[in-house]
């Protein structure tokens, strides 16, 4: 994992052990309100961040870790630190996922920095299934709302935790794939390597 | 607070460490260290917006690094015995990031163990004389002294050191 302390040398990596330390007294302390990593992915730098029971955030960085942890700190606790064993299980899920071994995540995930009928739209999601997709309109029909087709839109560019509630997925009517938080070109990549890792994942590769 | 406290460990994490290192030796500076801010961690969401996040976490530092003397004082172990100088090779081998005062921190460190101490305490940690002198040892009239002494020792090396670079 990568702990970008603004430093080197002996003394950096003395500050990282004190730092690790640190984490593990608080998480035992139960003062470890939100932990966070950043690591490399297909789609780019991904921060992912989690309280005590679930996956808060998931961000690219075109969206700004810095915003992000913001964000965080101010909606959910300021007790926030880099690192720890938390995120363990759903770093080896993305892991898992990216390379096709993946197609559905099952790490709890908390939803509390979403709300209402965007929450109700994150919370749907995860029914379509890997490989598939649903426009927006499909998905404003399956919550209830048909009209609402650009507040699915809104709730799918405000999804708190991208990949792992597959809101790139959604696409427009005429198929195309549409915006998307991380970029389209990650959007694109996403809906390709679920396409393409299909066979493998279920063991019947022909064509 | 509502900014992220990982953001507070990254900017002060080096100088938190000099200024237990400046009064204790390993492995001691690295707990007093780790309490510090487990302490802060804690008070972080109630801290007001207001308030000088250095300057805090120092006070916060010097009462654990008091604590720890104070440990030791009930253990019996004289603060200043010299078989226990953690002086000048703890804190010249502590350079920290930011490199910010780096020559102070080397002045310092190069002082005496009980100038060292009464200045870091004082001067630094803003505890006054007469606990100085409870935590060292000797009067308060002493450590009063040694503080003195100290400063001055520092205006010379300190001086000296940043004329010679030629950076004041």
């Amino acid at each position: 994992m990568t702990t970008t302390h603004r430093t080197d040398g002996a003394a950096a990596e003395h500050l990282g052990t004190l730092h690790d330390r640190l984490v593990a007294r608080a998480q035992a302390d139960g003062l470890l309100d939100v932990t966070y990593r950043v690591v490399d992915s297909p789609v780019g730098r991904l921060l992912v961040a989690a309280g005590e029971s679930g996956v808060l955030r998931v961000a690219f960085e075109v969206q700004g870790h810095a915003d992000a942890l913001a964000d965080l700190a101010a909606r959910v606790s300021p007790r926030v630190l880099e690192g720890g064993s938390r995120l363990d299980p759903v770093l080896r899920e993305l892991d898992e996922y990216f390379t096709g071994a993946r197609r559905a995540f099952d790490v709890p995930v908390d939803l509390r920095l979403t709300k209402g009928f965007r929450r109700a739209v994150v919370a749907a999601l995860p029914q379509v299934g890997y490989g598939a997709t649903a426009s927006y309109a499909q998905v404003a029909a399956a919550t209830g709302r048909p009209t609402a087709v650009r507040a699915v839109g809104t709730a799918c560019a405000l999804n708190p935790v991208p990949v792992l509630v597959p809101c790139h997925r959604v696409v427009r009517s005429d198929g195309t794939p549409g915006r998307y938080a991380g970029g389209e070109h990650a959007k694109c990549l996403l809906l390709d390597l679920e396409r393409t890792t299909r066979p493998l994942a279920t063991g019947a590769r022909q064509a | 607070m509502t900014g992220p406290f990982e953001d507070v460990v990254r900017e002060h994490g080096g100088t938190v460490l000099r200024v237990c290192r400046a009064v204790l030796g390993a492995p001691d500076a690295d707990d007093a260290w780790s309490e510090t801010f487990l302490s802060a961690l804690r008070a972080w969401p109630t801290l007001p917006a207001d308030v000088n996040v250095e300057a805090w976490l120092v006070t916060v530092a010097r009462r654990k690094v008091v604590d720890e003397l104070r440990r030791r004082g009930r253990h019996a172990l004289p603060v200043d015995d010299p078989g226990t100088v953690h002086g000048a090779p703890l804190v010249g081998a502590a350079p920290g990031p930011g490199e910010r005062d780096l020559d102070l921190w080397r002045a310092v460190g190069a002082l005496p163990d009980k100038q060292r101490r009464a200045v870091v305490l004082h001067h630094l940690g803003g505890l006054p004389y007469p606990e100085v002198a409870a935590l060292l040892g000797g009067t308060h009239a002493a450590a009063r002294r040694a503080g003195a002494d100290g400063v001055a020792a520092l205006r010379l090396t300190y001086g000296r050191t940043h004329h010679e670079e030629g950076t004041s």
